[in-house]
């Protein structure tokens, strides 16, 4: 059985990815310090909160003194003793360990965001911009996958397959070979963004039926590798 | 009211989503007529399941149960639900200050409903936001329209009759003399992600929805909105879609009863050049 961890930077609903999950088969647990991630087949940044929360979460100071009030008080996760130690590098936890980002999940693969103030993770250069004000925001709903090259994780997934989105940011990477799949908003949005073993969706697959429930059983694959 | 809408921010590379909803009363499906008379319609989680399979963009699951003791089931019962579906899962009902939605959400809820507890106190949707997400941030306006002139509220005429919608509260129960257009208006400006709009005089009538009161609600916000209340038959839906710019359809009985399913009525909706996932 493939063994996953999500990592819980404490805001909004994570159930519905640990459900999709585990009706891949996978056996799923809910870690909240970037410490307990070892060990783990393969790794999920689930897509809720705000950026730079979350951010200060995977540094492993999360809902210390910096966080800002609206996200504080739900940010408790990390607000315990073992934060005195210095924080837990995330990339180095990680090493090779395929790492499955979500929405803001993704968006902190980035080197940074116009929805903060923090750094991204960097491990693909680029930063999280606003969606045009002229379109309404956030892009909520079902849009269509437009594949721009083969990816693992889009076995069995054809072009133009609808997936669920809720965002009100996109990705401006760098280098457009990350870019796997892009969806239209009257602006090309990048809907699957991949490198090494950093995979990343702006939608949510947990919550875009049979075509997202194929993407995890995908990716879960990549992860039993 | 045949001219075509003006057609603004509004991308139309999204499709129309097509949404079913459960009011639950004591962990049944129930439905009622102008928003009374309730009847037996089903299981929950085995109507959350059929829609999820069947092609529902989303689901809504409106708490209706009276008495505050009783919202417990609803929670195990939201959880339950959530386990069986693979769509967004909107939940509302007495939902009147932040623990309540971060119940919600914790049984695995995507967004909130947020309706009298809104109207009592606005500042919560902020404070929703501010927490959440507005992504996660629905407010639900049940709108009335009232016959009487008010120089203070936006009239419109249909008809030969003058009105204006106004905001009704607990369950349609209570009038308040809010302009809902305004409401809906002042609800995004605080941290709505989402409207969902009923009309009472046409809910459980299967007469149609209405399309005045949708469009001009479209018109005042930039978020999406839902319409919902008095979608009868499949033209329905397919008639707000093409004379309104709304962004979805909620509906309950004409999925509830018939023995049609839900990607059915998408086909028909398709069929009239209506852009729908299938």
């Amino acid at each position: 059985m493939t063994d996953i961890a999500i990592f819980d930077y404490g805001a909004g609903n994570i159930f519905s990815l640990k459900n999709a999950l585990e009706r891949q088969g996978a056996s799923v647990r809910i870690q909240t310090k970037v410490e307990d991630l070892r060990g783990y087949d393969g790794i999920f940044l689930p897509g809720v909160g705000n950026f730079d929360p979350a951010v200060r979460s995977i540094n492993g100071c999360g809902g210390n003194g910096s966080s800002s009030s609206s996200s504080s008080d739900n940010n408790n996760n990390n607000n315990n003793s073992s934060n005195s130690s210095s924080p837990v590098d995330f990339l180095r936890v990680v090493g090779t360990t395929p790492v499955f980002g979500i929405c803001l999940g993704m968006e902190m693969f980035f080197e940074k965001s116009q929805e903060g103030k923090e750094k991204g993770l960097g491990v693909i250069r680029g930063d999280i911009v606003v969606l045009p004000d002229t379109l309404k925001i956030p892009h909520m709903g079902w849009n269509a996958l437009e594949i721009r090259r083969e990816n693992r994780i889009l076995e069995g997934i054809d072009d133009g397959s609808w997936v669920y989105f809720v965002h009100s940011y996109r990705a401006s990477p760098a280098d457009q070979d990350v870019i796997v799949a892009e969806s239209d908003y009257d602006i090309k949005v990048p809907a699957i963004v991949q490198r090494d073993n950093f995979f990343g969706t702006q939608f949510h697959p947990e919550k875009s039926g049979a075509v997202g429930a194929l993407m995890l059983g995908n990716f879960l694959r990549e992860c039993s590798k | 009211m045949r001219a075509r809408f003006q057609s603004r921010r509004q991308s139309n590379l999204l499709t129309k989503r097509v949404i079913p909803c459960l009011d639950v009363d004591n962990g049944r499906v129930v439905k009622g007529l102008h928003f009374e008379s309730i009847t037996d319609a089903g299981d929950p989680v085995e109507l959350a399941s059929k829609y999820s399979r069947d092609g529902a963009d989303e689901l809504v699951f409106l708490d209706i149960t009276a008495s505050q003791e009783k919202r417990g089931t609803t929670r195990e019962l939201v959880s339950d639900v959530a386990k069986v579906i693979d769509i967004p899962f909107t939940v509302g009902g007495g939902v009147g200050s932040v623990d309540d939605a971060r119940d919600i959400l914790l049984s695995g809820a995507d967004k909130v409903g947020v309706n009298t507890g809104a109207v009592n106190n606005p500042a919560l949707l902020t404070e929703l936001m501010g927490i959440f997400g507005k992504q996660c941030v629905v407010v639900a306006i049940d709108a009335k329209r009232n016959h009487s002139e008010d120089s203070t509220k936006t009239m419109f005429e249909e008809d030969g009759k003058k009105f204006w919608f106004e905001v009704f509260i607990y369950g349609g129960r209570r009038s308040t003399g809010l302009d809902a257009i305004r409401w809906a208006k002042e609800a995004a400006a605080l941290g709505a992600g989402e409207i969902l709009l009923t009309s009472i005089d046409r809910d459980g009538t299967g007469d149609g929805y209405d399309v005045l009161l949708t469009q001009k609600t479209v018109d005042a916000v930039s978020v999406p909105v839902i319409a919902s209340g008095g979608c009868g038959r499949p033209e329905d839906m397919c008639e707000i879609f093409q004379r309104s710019d709304v962004d979805a359809a909620l509906a309950a009985s004409i999925f509830h009863y018939e023995d049609r399913s839900v990607n059915w009525v998408k086909e028909i909706l398709r069929d009239r050049g209506i852009p729908v996932r299938l």
